[in-house]
């Protein structure tokens, strides 16, 4: 199987629901969670998504590098928000209380409380991003999409890349040790400069060979009918079941008590220094 | 009589791209329940015919057509490609390229998913057809999993899942091994008797062809077809050479026998036609195999181990010596370590344990860049090697990486232009090179830095008789003027026979076999074990209980390639 993106069959309850029941829950819960800067809701829905990973028997070492990317990208996102609208929680909030330092620059629990917020955001939505990947066969995957009414084609797109990006891997691979045995030093022996024209090297033939795949694979796409029809249907596509509706119930439930928060704190906020 | 399926008269077409037209004045039919071979060299006009049937001509390849013609009565440019596709099924040279789905099942589903069939209905169908193909068991496994024969059944099981009645073959043999060559025509074969198939197979092989009992041939040269009939007129013509293409071997060996062909029955089916009054006429062609005369050692594979992954060994204590000057071929069925064997020569990956000597000298601890001067390699595919955009520049720049003076530069590119026939076209833009041209500026490109041994992977893919003749007519030329050793990877049977001086054979990273070609082919054993096929003349020769069918085969060589 293609497990570019972490894909593997396990026999979960998650893994037997629909790629669109899926796609479904997580646009409804991260929308929501976008939208709610509620940090007892957040903090509950991060929770949840973490349970949710255990259910779905995905391991630390398979997701391990998504994490440490977003904790990165995360972290770097804060310190941009602390150095360039260091003030702006105190502007949400409508108080101010100085941790330390003065005036501009000054540290505030509201602006922290803000960015801790922020951070609950990548916590929560991280883990089902997560569960959606890693559940969903890339086929099925493209099958929901498609359900979701993104046309077809477009839909389609995300499942040809996933079939040939190996091919192109192993392409470049191949055009990289020609090159190098042209004389186009890329190995560690040679300086940046030499390295990155070495580089520019693959890029000519790799865009070539791969022009010619297009070519090839859009005419066995078309002798095939592709296109002909409005609508498709999808061979990995899993039949409907009381699990979807489960799920569908389920990510409803969850919107509920977001949108009862949002009336009941008369907005997006949860203001705990009022 | 049955109407025909297909019926051109005087079809006559241009793409718009070019000046002149590529097809002149095609007049033929095909009737339901045959299974026609067209043949033809390379620029014959053959590929630009199976568009027309198949609808990519006028739809992807705009052009102007003019004559009439229909496929089952209605007029084939008036239908849509998606129409055409119901009823003629098209497998693709390129069965790696056509696989378009993530899996299996789903490369034999979509045309039904794109028709918007039922899932329930699409899963019956796709069952149904992937036993039928022996791919039952594989429904699950992606491209990357599978060998050239299984890619190729499922594209036969993907278009045969629409139950059209007839179905288009291009160059179905181009990308697979022998054996797998002949199942796959077999298969054709059986497919066509039990579905009472129309079966079209483009295709420049005859002597693989011939074994899938084809009902008639329609020879093209140049975009007209100069001859269309039974396969036994067709051989007995002799129109095959006259157009490109390489006769069957048992008939090259026939007419060096000087028997008249013409008055023989059954002459295309090397399994029935019977020749036994001429036995003693073809055992006098009889002719004692050249054996090795290189005995200098020049590049040894010493204990070589090599895994890509610590579980599964690959090599494990391999141990080879190159002669010097020899022309060596490496078989083997894929995946068995061939290619990775000439990329641990050239540094392109590295042994877990081991050595190798060049005339004497480890060469494990220089780069790629380094050995490259010592160890030519030229791969499959020439676009995976071309970067510059003029013949020139391409051969021309090893050498300048290579720090060479300018006027060396311009003296070394030239030799090596001429020695391959491209000189006067060196300010060419490579883009207006021909397939066999561009494999021959690649092994220009390689030549220049006058490396001692030559690697070459298929070197004969994709290019018809007058083509590799001319490659092998070069290439014995190299060897014989430079003393360059040469490897040639591959699966060709011809150029095995008639080329190769001595073959390694590799099974799972065991060297099993180190013999003379002539030797290999009448060794039914080590054939199978490599997944290769014995020729005709391997055939004939059991048939007329002649022994050392070696010493045939190399009847059909005695004209050297290169006559210094």
């Amino acid at each position: 199987m293609n497990n570019l993106f972490g894909y593997k069959k396990r026999n979960t309850w998650l893994n037997h629901t629909t790629g669109t029941s899926k796609l479904v829950g997580f646009l409804l819960l991260t929308t929501m969670g976008m939208i709610s800067y509620d940090t007892r809701f957040l903090f509950a829905l991060g929770l949840f998504a973490v349970i949710l990973m255990q259910t779905a028997q995905i391991k630390y070492r398979e997701y391990a590098v998504m994490l440490k990317l977003v904790l990165i990208f995360a972290v770097i996102n804060l310190v941009m928000i602390a150095v360039l609208a260091p003030q702006y929680g105190t502007q949400l909030y409508g108080t101010r209380h100085v941790v330390f330092g003065s005036g501009y620059w000054s540290i505030t629990q509201e602006q922290l409380f803000y960015e801790f917020n922020l951070l609950l955001k990548y916590l929560f939505s991280l883990p089902l991003a997560i569960i959606l990947l890693f559940t969903t066969n890339p086929s099925e995957f493209s099958a929901g999409l498609n359900k979701i009414g993104v046309p077809y084609k477009i839909a389609y797109a995300f499942s040809i890349t996933l079939r040939y990006i190996p091919d192109v891997q192993s392409d470049y691979h191949t055009i990289n040790l020609a090159q190098q045995a042209r004389g186009y030093e890329i190995s560690k022996k040679a300086s940046l400069k030499n390295r990155a024209k070495g580089a520019v090297q693959i890029i000519l033939p790799l865009v070539f060979t791969s022009l010619d795949r297009i070519e090839t694979i859009s005419q066995a796409m078309e002798l095939r009918r592709f296109g002909r029809q409005k609508q498709r249907s999808w061979y990995q596509e899993q039949s409907f079941s009381i699990r979807d509706v489960c799920m569908f119930i389920g990510s409803l439930i969850i919107v509920g008590i977001g949108v009862a928060l949002l009336i009941h704190n008369g907005g997006r906020l949860y203001n705990p220094f009022k | 009589m049955t109407a025909p399926l297909i019926d051109f008269k005087h079809v006559t077409f241009k793409y718009h791209a070019q000046a002149e037209p590529t097809l002149h004045d095609l007049s033929f039919q095909i009737y339901p329940g045959e299974k026609v071979l067209i043949a033809g060299a390379s620029g014959s006009g053959k590929t630009t015919l199976l568009r027309l049937l198949n609808g990519l001509i006028p739809q992807a390849y705009p052009g102007d057509v003019s004559g009439s013609l229909t496929l089952n009565g209605q007029d084939i440019l008036d239908q849509s490609l998606f129409d055409l596709s119901l009823q003629a099924g098209t497998v693709l040279q390129d069965s790696d390229a056509q696989f378009v789905g993530l899996t299996v099942a789903e490369d034999i589903a979509f045309a039904l998913e794109n028709d918007h069939q039922p899932v329930g209905k699409i899963k019956t169908a796709v069952s149904k057809w992937a036993k039928r193909f022996g791919l039952g068991e594989r429904l699950d496994l992606s491209p990357q999993a599978l060998s050239g024969g299984q890619k190729q059944r499922t594209a036969m099981a993907g278009v045969l899942v629409d139950d059209g009645k007839l179905l288009l073959f291009d160059e179905p043999l181009a990308s697979l091994d022998p054996a797998a060559g002949a199942a796959a025509m077999a298969m054709i074969d059986k497919l066509q008797t039990e579905r009472d198939l129309t079966v079209v197979i483009i295709e420049h092989r005859i002597e693989e062809v011939l074994n899938a009992n084809v009902d008639r041939v329609i020879v093209m040269s140049q975009g007209r077809i100069v001859a269309n009939g039974t396969p036994t007129k067709i051989i007995q013509s002799g129109i095959l050479s006259q157009n490109g293409l390489d006769e069957p071997l048992y008939i090259q060996l026939l007419r060096r026998a000087q028997i008249d062909i013409t008055a023989i029955p059954r002459i295309s089916d090397v399994k029935a036609v019977d020749v036994s009054q001429h036995k003693l006429a073809i055992e006098q062609l009889k002719q004692t195999v050249k054996r090795d005369r290189h005995l200098t050692p020049q590049l040894i594979i010493e204990d070589l181990d090599f895994s890509y992954e610590r579980s599964q060994p690959l090599f494990k204590q391999f141990h080879t010596v190159i002669n010097q000057g020899e022309i060596l071929g490496i078989v083997g069925k894929n995946g068995s370590g061939k290619t990775t064997l000439s990329h641990l020569l050239t540094g392109f990956l590295t042994p877990d344990s081991g050595d190798i000597l060049l005339d004497g000298t480890s060469v494990l601890q220089q780069s790629i860049k380094e050995r490259a001067d010592h160890i030519g390699y030229v791969l499959q595919n020439p676009n995976h090697m071309i970067t510059k955009t003029t013949v020139f520049e391409e051969v021309a720049s090893g050498l300048i990486l290579r720090h060479v003076s300018e006027d060396e530069i311009e003296a070394r590119v030239r030799r090596v232009l001429k020695l391959i026939d491209l000189d006067s076209m060196r300010h060419w833009p490579i883009s207006a090179l021909s397939f066999g041209q561009k494999k021959r500026l690649t092994i220009a490109s390689v030549l220049v830095l006058s490396p001692e041994i030559l690697i070459l992977d298929e070197p004969t893919a994709g290019q018809d008789a007058t083509h590799t003749a001319n490659l092998l007519k070069f290439l014995s030329r190299i060897n014989h003027n430079e003393q360059t050793t040469i490897i040639i990877i591959t699966h060709d049977m011809h150029l095995l026979a008639n080329f190769v001086q001595r073959t390694l054979v590799i099974v799972n990273g065991q060297l099993i076999g180190d013999t003379t070609p002539a030797e290999l082919l009448a060794n039914e054993q080590l054939v199978e074990m490599a997944s290769l096929c014995t020729t005709s003349i391997y055939q004939l020769a059991a048939r007329l209980d002649i022994s050392h069918p070696e010493e045939l085969n190399a009847a059909i060589v005695t004209e050297p390639v290169w006559n210094p």
